[in-house]
């Protein structure tokens, strides 16, 4: 099959377009995240989407409308981890980790009391963006808008938060505020990228896109734009791929992913190695 | 009338249970340059960032500008350099160009840029990383940022501690410039006595408490800091505090 052919086919140029705008958002967001030293969140908030997701279709919500309904769960529990974080007794590491664990217990409490595992929590831990509708696809559409309208008129902000929290204070900036839009933001990206990923890779979306532009040592606005591009490009990457060769999805666009960083870890520990 | 920038009265600080500053009431006006001095832990850093809003005070107040600090808004009126550079994440993508626009950025101040660059003799850096960078042009880099707005509050933690001699005497000349020429009001804290000799007009003396507060004059003069300090250290402060105002 040509690549015309696979791009003809409604549902891949749904799986694409979502894909992309997925993966912008998890792209840009990671980058805060992961030079905060927060990348473990995004691992924290997937546990937490599996047990929303479990509550959810144990209430019985169409699975249609599945992302929409674990939304403010998922947005709940990414304060709660924040306002365990701020606790001077309890470590944010270990705060995700009371959080998260509480999502997978409640997650397979919640899917034995429904009989098992059934199709629908399984397609969500291992993701299947090739069955993304039209409501995900216009729910990632104005995710994408909000989250990159944010990041463009909190820039600034975001910067100096990342940059030194202390400092960030000194200069008025409200980091409390900017700590709950992080994450929130975060909370509905890790919601989102279920569809992609499946609940096991979020983190992934998160943290190696950023990961693999910071290994080019260039400005923060420009790592940034890298990362949006090689998150963009193991998504594209992967879709088609996983579709000539009948591979999930999910685990394709994250192979791509490690793929560009190890190039990219490579070419740039050469160049270390020859500027000495 | 005089204009307190700074007033505190009475504030206390406690961390897990140590009240770490006491009681502690000082102002500092208009134009001054003051000293922070004091052995280390003696809150010298922790009083500034209860001023600046950073640490939360268990009791007293604290004005900024004539306002209480909880309605305080302009806060570009205040360059703050910070006294721990040595955790900066070394990953950190910044070039030297963007951590200086922090201090001005919002504000669009931007020929500023150039100058507070070329005062620092950091211009040839400004694409650089920030974690790429020694640790005196890092700190370099972080005073070129606290000055980048023109602010009318410049409040320096140890500010010269990695700077080589010469940069270190032409930073501190920069600093007399401002607040001789520009009215810039200046707080620095450090234990370098000859340097608050040199160029600080009042000294505050921390000990969790305040030790002393007022002008040279009062120092010099003062037979409880000749007690405190020892006669020879009082002399050395007071003698170079003499000299650089000839």
């Amino acid at each position: 099959m040509s690549l015309g052919e696979i791009l003809s086919f409604a549902f891949v140029q749904r799986a694409i377009l979502a894909g992309v705008l997925i993966a912008a958002v998890c792209s840009v967001l990671g980058v805060f995240l992961v030079l905060r030293r927060m990348s473990l969140i995004g691992d924290g908030l997937a546990h937490i989407t599996f047990g929303s997701v479990a509550v959810v279709l144990f209430i019985g919500i169409s699975p249609l409308y599945i992302t929409l309904a674990a939304l403010p769960l998922v947005m709940l529990s990414s304060l709660v981890i924040l306002r365990l974080t701020h606790s001077k007794k309890i470590q944010g590491d270990a705060a995700i980790g009371i959080v998260s664990s509480m999502g997978i217990a409640v997650g397979i409490v919640l899917a034995s009391l429904s009989g098992g595992y059934n199709v629908d929590l399984f397609s969500y831990l291992f993701g299947n963006i090739l069955t993304v509708n039209q409501t995900e696809l216009l729910l990632s559409f104005i995710i994408f808008l909000i989250v990159v309208g944010c990041v463009i008129f909190f820039y600034h902000d975001l910067f100096a938060v990342t940059f030194d929290e202390e400092l960030a204070q000194s200069m008025g900036i409200n980091t409390r505020r900017i700590n709950i839009l992080l994450f929130i933001l975060t909370a509905v990206a890790a919601v989102l990228a279920m569809k992609v990923t499946g609940i096991m890779l979020v983190s992934a979306m998160l943290i190696l896109p950023p990961l693999t532009s910071l290994q080019l040592s260039i400005s923060f606005r420009m790592t940034i734009f890298v990362s949006v591009i090689f998150s963009i490009l193991s998504v594209i990457c992967g879709i088609i791929f996983s579709f000539l060769l009948n591979l999930p999805a999910g685990g394709t666009i994250v192979i791509f992913n490690v793929i560009f960083l190890l190039i990219i870890f490579g070419i740039s520990r050469c160049k270390n190695i020859l500027r000495k | 009338m005089p204009v307190n920038i700074i007033s505190t009265e009475k504030l206390s600080f406690c961390y897990n249970g140590i009240e770490v500053l006491q009681n502690i009431s000082f102002a500092v006006q208009k134009g001054d340059y003051l000293g922070v001095a004091g052995p280390n832990g003696s809150g010298k850093s922790t009083l500034i960032k209860n001023i600046l809003g950073i640490l939360q005070p268990a009791q007293g107040n604290i004005h900024l500008f004539g306002q209480p600090l909880a309605d305080f808004r302009k806060w570009n009126k205040i360059g703050y350099l910070p006294q721990r550079l040595a955790v900066l994440n070394t990953h950190f993508p910044g070039t030297v160009r963007e951590i200086v626009q922090l201090g001005v950025e919002r504000r669009g101040n931007f020929p500023g840029i150039k100058q507070v660059l070329q005062t620092m003799d950091i211009e040839h850096l400004s694409s650089r990383l920030i974690g790429e960078l020694s640790y005196g042009e890092q700190q370099r880099t972080m005073l070129a940022r606290a000055l980048a707005g023109n602010p009318e509050l410049l409040i320096l933690d140890e500010p010269t501690t990695a700077l080589d001699p010469q940069t270190r005497d032409n930073f501190y000349r920069l600093t007399q410039e401002l607040n001789r020429h520009q009215g810039t009001t200046i707080i620095l804290i450090t234990h370098d006595t000859g340097v608050l000799g040199n160029y600080a007009r009042h000294l505050l003396y921390l000990d969790k408490k305040v030790i002393f507060s007022g002008t040279f004059e009062d120092f010099c003069n003062s037979p409880d800091m000749a007690g405190f300090f020892g006669m020879a250290s009082q002399h050395i402060i007071c003698h170079q505090h003499d000299r650089s105002n000839l």
